[in-house]
Order: C-alpha cells, then sequence, then structure tokens
C-alpha cells in the first residue's frame, strides 16, 4: 500500500475541480488495485452529456475495472465518483447497466421475458410479485432489440447475439439515464450489432448518456462521439474526432505497433479521418 | 419408540421380516399409530422445505456449503451437551442441542467465507478444510463425552445417521413451522432470490442487498439443515438439499416449475423413506429417505421429457434420421434428373424409368448397415419405395415427396445466394442445415419472394453429385 502514500492531493478537497452537477459522470483521482497491485492509476474523467462514449484500450487496461469501480460493484483504494454532483447510492435508480455476456450461467431456468422483467425489479420494489403492467414493459423492451418473439424461450436455447440483446433489453426496462455496458459487442452477429447500434442512437437521441467498453477500434468513429482512451491510466479522452488519433493510439496500445497499423489501415478503409 | 411394527430383530438376525399388505397400507394412510405418522408427517414436510430452500441453494451455487454446514454442527451438538450437563440442565434436552448445532454450523461457514476471502483460498478448498477438520473436532469432542460414562451420551450419535423414530409430536410440529416459513419466504422473495442467483453484479449494480438477500436464504437453509439433523443426520441431510433440486431440473426450464417438483420430489423422497423405514426397523430412515431421492434422481435423469437423456437422444435419433431420409430423396431424384434430362420430362416419364438402386448412394453407402436397414425400412413405410424381387422402385408418392425436398433445398439455397449473401461455394451445405426445418409457410414465403420461374423445381445452382460426395467419410 505504499504506492499511495505520497499523493497528499488525492485526499485534499480544495485540489478537486468543480464537478458540475450537469455533467451524468464524474470520476475524481480514482485508484483501484486487485490484491495490491494497482490497475486503474489515479483516474480522472468527467462525462458530457448526451453523449455515447467509447472506453478503449489494450486487454487488461482497466475498462470494465473503470466501469465496475463507478457502479461499486468492486472496492476503490482511493477516489470519488460523481453521477449528477452527487454519489452512486442517491442516484442509481438513474443508472443502467449491462454487464459482460460471459458473467452469468445461460443455462439458468429463466426465459428471456423473465431476464428483462429483472430491469424492472427495483421499481416493484422488496417482496412484491411481478405485475402485468411491468411485464409489457419487458415485452416492449425486448420488441425494441427485435427480440419479441422470443420471450419465453428459455436462455438457454438463444444464440450468443440473442443473449445479448437480451440484456440490452433488461437494462432499457431500467429506464436509466445513464448507462453503462461492458462489451456489448464482443462476439455477436450482424443483426445484433446493427440492432444495438440502433439502440444506442436512439437513446442518444431521448438525451440520454451511454459508456460502453468497445474492442472494435475501426468502428468508434461510427458509433461513438466521445472516447475514453485507457491504459491503466486516462491517455486521451475527449471528442472522437478530436482524441481518437494515431498517436493517442500508438500511447493506448504501447509497443504492438503491427496493430495499430492494421488499425489505421481500417480506419483509413472506413475513410474516416484521423488526424 | 413404538413405530416398529414387526418385533426387532437380533443383531445376528439378517433376515428381513416382509410387512405385511395391511401394514403397509396403514403406515402409509398414516394409520400405524401415533408415533409413526407423526414421523412420516415430519418427514415429509422436511422433504418439502428442503426440496424447496435447495433449489435456490443449488442456484446459487451454495450446496457444498449447506454441507460444511451440517458437518460443522457435530462439535457444536456435542459441546452444547457439555455444557448443558455441566451447568445442570438435562444435557439432550433438544432446544439446547439444535442451539449448539446452530452456532458451530454458522461459525464453519462464515469461516469457509472467509478463509476464501482473505486468503484467497478457493472456495471448494475452503469447504473442505471447515467440513473435514470441524468434523473431526466433533468426533474427538463425542468420545471425550463416551468416555466420561455418563451413560447419558447415548442420543448424541444418532445425530450423525438422523434417527426418525426419535421424532416427537413437537418435532413434527417445528418442522412443519420451517416448511411453512420456506413457503413463505420463498413466495414473497421469489423474484429477489432468482435476481442474485442468476446475476448478481445485475444485482449490486441495481441498488439491491445483495449481502441480505444471501442471509435471509442462507438462513432458511440453516434451518432446514438443522431441523434434518435429528431425523436424516449430519451426513446425509445434504442429499436433502441437493438431490430434488439436482432431479427437478431435468423436468424444466421454469424456475417456479422447478421449486415445485423439487419439493414434491423432497416430499415424496420423505414419505415414502420414512414408511419404509417404519416397515423396515432394521433400514436408518435417513439413509433410506435418501435412498429414494436418488432413485428420483437417476430416473428425472434417464426419462425426464425436457432435459432427460433418453430423451435428448430420441431427438437427436429422429432429427438424424430425416436429415438422412431428405438427403436419400434428394439424391434419388438428382440422379434420375441427372439421367433423364430436366425436371418436366421427368414428370412425364413411366414407373420402369424410377427403378433405384439404393447402394449406390453415396448416402446410403455412408450409413452402418442398421441405419442402411433402418431408412429403407421407413422409405417402405411411407410408402414412397417398393421393393420387386429384382429392383427397387421408386413410387409415384416417394418421387413427388423428393421432389419437394428438392425444391425446398433450392428454394432455400436462391433464398440464401440472393437475400444473404452466401457464397455460391458455401451456400449448399448452409441450406442443408436449415431445409430439414422449413416449415410449409416459410416454403410459401420463399417462392412468393424468388418468384418462381415456372418450373416446379430450380435448377440446381452447384454441380450435382458433389454435395454428396463431400459427406461420405
Amino acid at each position: 500500500m505504499k504506492l499511495f502514500q505520497h499523493q497528499p492531493e488525492l485526499t485534499s478537497l480544495s485540489d478537486r475541480p468543480e464537478h458540475s452537477p450537469e455533467s451524468p459522470l464524474s470520476v475524481h483521482s480514482v485508484t483501484v488495485a486487485y490484491h495490491e497491485k494497482p490497475v486503474l492509476w489515479d483516474i480522472e474523467y468527467e462525462a458530457p452529456r448526451h453523449s455515447l462514449i467509447a472506453i478503449v484500450g489494450p486487454n487488461g487496461a482497466g475498462k470494465s475495472t473503470f466501469i465496475k469501480a463507478c457502479l461499486d460493484l468492486i472496492p476503490r483504494a482511493t477516489g470519488l465518483v460523481e453521477f449528477w454532483g452527487k454519489s452512486y447510492r442517491d442516484q442509481r435508480t438513474r443508472i443502467g447497466y449491462v454487464p459482460q455476456r460471459e458473467s452469468v450461467d445461460w443455462d439458468f431456468p429463466i426465459s428471456a421475458e423473465e431476464v428483462v422483467c429483472m430491469g424492472r425489479y427495483r421499481k416493484i420494489g422488496w417482496f412484491r410479485p411481478i405485475t402485468r403492467s411491468h411485464r409489457e414493459k419487458a415485452l416492449e423492451c425486448l420488441e425494441q432489440v427485435g427480440m419479441e418473439s422470443f420471450a419465453k424461450r428459455q436462455i438457454n436455447q438463444l444464440s450468443g447475439g440473442q443473449q445479448q440483446r437480451v440484456f440490452l433489453a433488461r437494462a432499457l426496462a431500467q429506464e436509466a439515464e445513464l448507462y453503462f455496458m461492458d462489451e456489448p459487442f464482443a462476439g455477436v452477429d450482424a443483426a445484433t450489432e446493427r440492432s444495438i447500434v440502433g439502440v444506442l442512437e436512439q437513446l442518444k437521441g431521448e438525451g440520454k448518456t451511454v459508456v460502453v467498453v468497445h474492442h472494435d477500434l475501426s468502428t468508434v468513429p461510427e458509433y461513438f462521439d466521445h472516447v475514453l482512451m485507457l491504459n491503466a491510466r486516462v491517455i486521451a479522452s475527449g471528442p472522437v474526432r478530436e482524441v481518437f488519433t494515431d498517436e493517442n493510439l500508438k500511447k493506448t496500445y504501447g509497443g504492438r505497433l503491427s496493430l495499430l497499423e492494421e488499425v489505421g489501415e481500417a480506419i483509413a478503409r472506413a475513410g474516416r479521418g484521423v488526424r | 419408540m413404538s413405530l416398529t411394527l414387526s418385533s426387532p430383530s437380533s443383531l445376528v438376525d439378517l433376515s428381513f421380516q416382509v410387512p405385511t399388505i395391511s401394514a403397509i397400507f396403514s403406515v402409509l394412510t398414516l394409520h400405524a399409530g401415533y408415533n409413526a405418522a407423526i414421523v412420516v408427517v415430519g418427514t415429509t414436510l422436511l422433504g418439502v422445505a428442503a426440496g424447496i430452500i435447495g433449489v435456490f441453494a443449488l442456484l446459487r451455487e451454495r450446496a457444498l456449503m449447506a454441507d460444511a454446514l451440517a458437518h460443522s454442527a457435530l462439535p457444536g451438538l456435542g459441546i452444547a451437551f457439555l455444557v448443558g450437563t455441566a451447568l445442570g440442565i438435562d444435557g439432550k434436552s433438544l432446544p439446547l442441542l439444535l442451539c449448539g448445532a446452530t452456532l458451530f454450523g454458522v461459525l464453519g461457514t462464515v469461516v469457509v467465507q472467509l478463509l476464501s476471502r482473505l486468503r484467497r483460498l478457493h472456495e471448494d478448498a475452503a469447504i473442505g478444510v471447515v467440513l473435514s477438520s470441524f468434523f473431526g473436532l466433533g468426533i474427538v469432542v463425542m468420545s471425550i463425552i463416551q468416555n466420561s460414562g455418563s451413560g447419558e451420551e447415548g442420543g448424541l450419535s444418532h445425530f450423525i445417521y438422523g434417527q426418525t423414530a426419535a421424532l416427537q409430536a413437537r418435532d413434527a410440529f417445528l418442522t412443519l413451522g420451517a416448511a411453512a416459513l420456506t413457503v413463505i419466504a420463498s413466495t414473497l422473495l421469489l423474484k429477489e432470490f432468482r435476481l442474485v442467483c442468476f446475476d448478481e453484479e445485475f444485482a449490486r449494480s441495481d441498488g439491491w442487498r445483495v449481502s441480505r438477500i444471501d442471509l435471509m436464504m442462507m438462513t432458511l437453509v440453516v434451518i432446514v439443515t438443522v431441523i434434518g439433523l435429528q431425523s436424516v443426520g449430519i451426513l446425509l441431510i445434504i442429499a436433502l438439499l441437493v438431490v430434488p433440486p439436482a432431479a427437478a431440473r431435468f423436468w424444466t426450464e421454469r424456475l417456479p416449475v422447478m421449486i415445485g417438483v423439487s419439493a414434491a420430489i423432497g416430499g415424496v423422497s420423505g414419505y415414502v423413506g420414512a414408511s419404509l423405514s417404519a416397515l423396515f426397523p432394521r433400514f436408518p430412515a435417513g439413509a433410506v429417505i435418501v435412498v429414494v431421492a436418488g432413485v428420483f434422481f437417476f430416473l428425472s435423469f434417464a426419462f425426464a421429457p425436457a432435459r432427460g437423456v433418453v430423451a435428448l437422444f430420441v431427438r437427436r435419433f429422429l432429427l438424424r434420421t430425416r436429415v438422412t431420409e431428405d438427403h436419400l430423396l434428394r439424391e434419388l431424384y438428382e440422379r434420375l434428373e441427372q439421367s433423364n434430362g430436366d425436371g418436366d420430362s421427368l414428370l412425364r416419364i413411366g414407373e420402369g424409368s424410377r427403378v433405384v438402386s439404393l447402394p449406390e448412394l453415396s448416402t446410403y453407402r455412408g450409413s452402418t448397415p442398421f441405419a442402411r436397414w433402418l431408412h429403407r425400412m421407413l422409405l417402405q413405410q411411407k410408402g414412397y419405395l417398393t421393393l420387386t424381387d429384382r429392383s427397387t422402385l421408386l413410387t409415384e408418392r416417394g418421387y413427388l415427396a423428393a421432389a419437394r425436398k428438392v425444391q425446398n433445398h433450392r428454394l432455400w439455397e436462391e433464398y440464401l445466394l440472393t437475400h444473404a449473401d452466401i457464397p455460391a461455394s458455401h451456400v449448399d451445405s448452409s441450406a442443408d442445415l436449415v431445409e430439414h426445418t422449413l416449415s410449409p409457410e416459410v416454403v410459401e414465403k420463399l417462392k412468393r419472394k424468388l418468384r418462381q420461374r415456372g418450373t416446379a423445381v430450380p435448377e440446381s445452382l452447384h454441380p450435382l453429385g458433389s454435395a454428396f460426395e463431400r459427406e461420405v467419410p
């Protein structure tokens, strides 16, 4: 724990930049350690409103950890996370979450509709049964991701992409204003990718903010407005047009030049300029 | 202890006394005396309660934790007895013993949690350590009690294997209370339990106090386990928590149904097990109950229609048979097509030109002798083939069926090519996967979509024969 001793400014409230209550997510001086080894260092980030934000970075850069630390799912060594200027506990009814698909057992005895209903649970509250209106809302959300005909299906009988869409529908059922999505595009089919992009656009249209851990660098400029480039530290953050540059990518992905060249080419092919 | 219906046999006598029909009937209908009825009702209720809460323990992957809990209870029983005797209270008073059991059981699970959290020990290893060392401690305490020669310890060792016959009315009421509590809590908390069992992380992000929900779930597990110690015993109580839910899983994909089935299997196991042990006093009831539950498990594993292995094999076999049949008919058709020109002219040719030789077909060659025989019989059965003394004929009906299959296949291929951008080199195998499941409505839709070009069957899009050569190993 020696690592954190020489950072007195971390705890000094006076040094803290003013967080506007407008910003859906402000992360201040967050450090996270697994078994004494820090995976996120002194993260400083303020998410803009009404935007689609991609978090990119190499494997092990702490992208999922970042989301989990924001959501209080793992303990932070230091730092502060605020949502619209308040703590997570105060604001969590305004926050939705799509975990990684691999994080659950898909052989669980449950139907797609019942999974989506889970998004309604906090509105239903302790001990109360799921009412018809909540079930209808769940069906509506399944419809939004094009899965209404699979409502009664046991989730194990769905393809990976369909399972991902069920998770997305569950988050939609939460009716949040800020969403965190952990690799929603990982290993999905083209139909699902289109469906997710459609949902992202729709959420943005409704004035919501979505933070997405994203692996496919070539689609970043197409799908997102803002980017947070992460490799244990914040390498860069801001509008994709300004920040998603070759130089920053090199910094983010370290020595992996071959990969970077590949990505550069992919971006060039897509016809989207990278400064 | 007046449960025994037949006179207790001596230790050397290994023969069983076969109970009379009327004895069986009176036990099963709870007319074999007050005590026997109490025992049967008590264990049935225990089975129901364990069956219900066991579903959640299983889905939450806490089933082994319940085993650690039960084993850790043994030193608690012994120490409670010693403390009670030292204080001058009756050491064998049940509330005292159950308090000791609960205390140590919970202590054991807490140690498991601490070990796996603090020192990065895997949970299964932590459970193994705690379960065995607590149980060992319990055995040591028991032997101390036995050697103290108070002569009072006799009842304690029954907790290891359980002694159903010792159940009294108040135990049955206790079990009734536990069962009622389990039913009510599981109904009220079904949504919360389902949530943490399925996706703990989401539950926490959604603002649920997962530790609180877990605590309620584990409290029910503790209650059922401790109450079950007396009748089923430390070693086997885990079976009542795990076996009925595991068996129930084979019957359904729905959680409420699974809970119901599990409760039923648990209840029937308790009922049948307790009845059997009333009829055969030689059998320890706990073991009989668990064996009955085990029989239910294997029956479910084998024969449950939803997920049982027999059903699985039957479904697989039927699909394979249908696919092979489709392939046979298609190959027959395509061979006739090749030798007779286009599809239209085929409609006009007579019976004689439909002589077919099954062994020539590559689909047929690739099958085992049994499968060949089976497919030929099936095709004959459906009236697609007739056998004359010298040759095999494709009947009118068989010909039309084959034409339909080929049409479906080519329609689907064409759809894939024109609408799904699948390259022609891959289209045949993709089509193979789907065409066997095409419904007539889908075929109609395909037809409309592709605007039939006037022929009954679209022409093949790939060289004929290639599809089959590939399938021969």
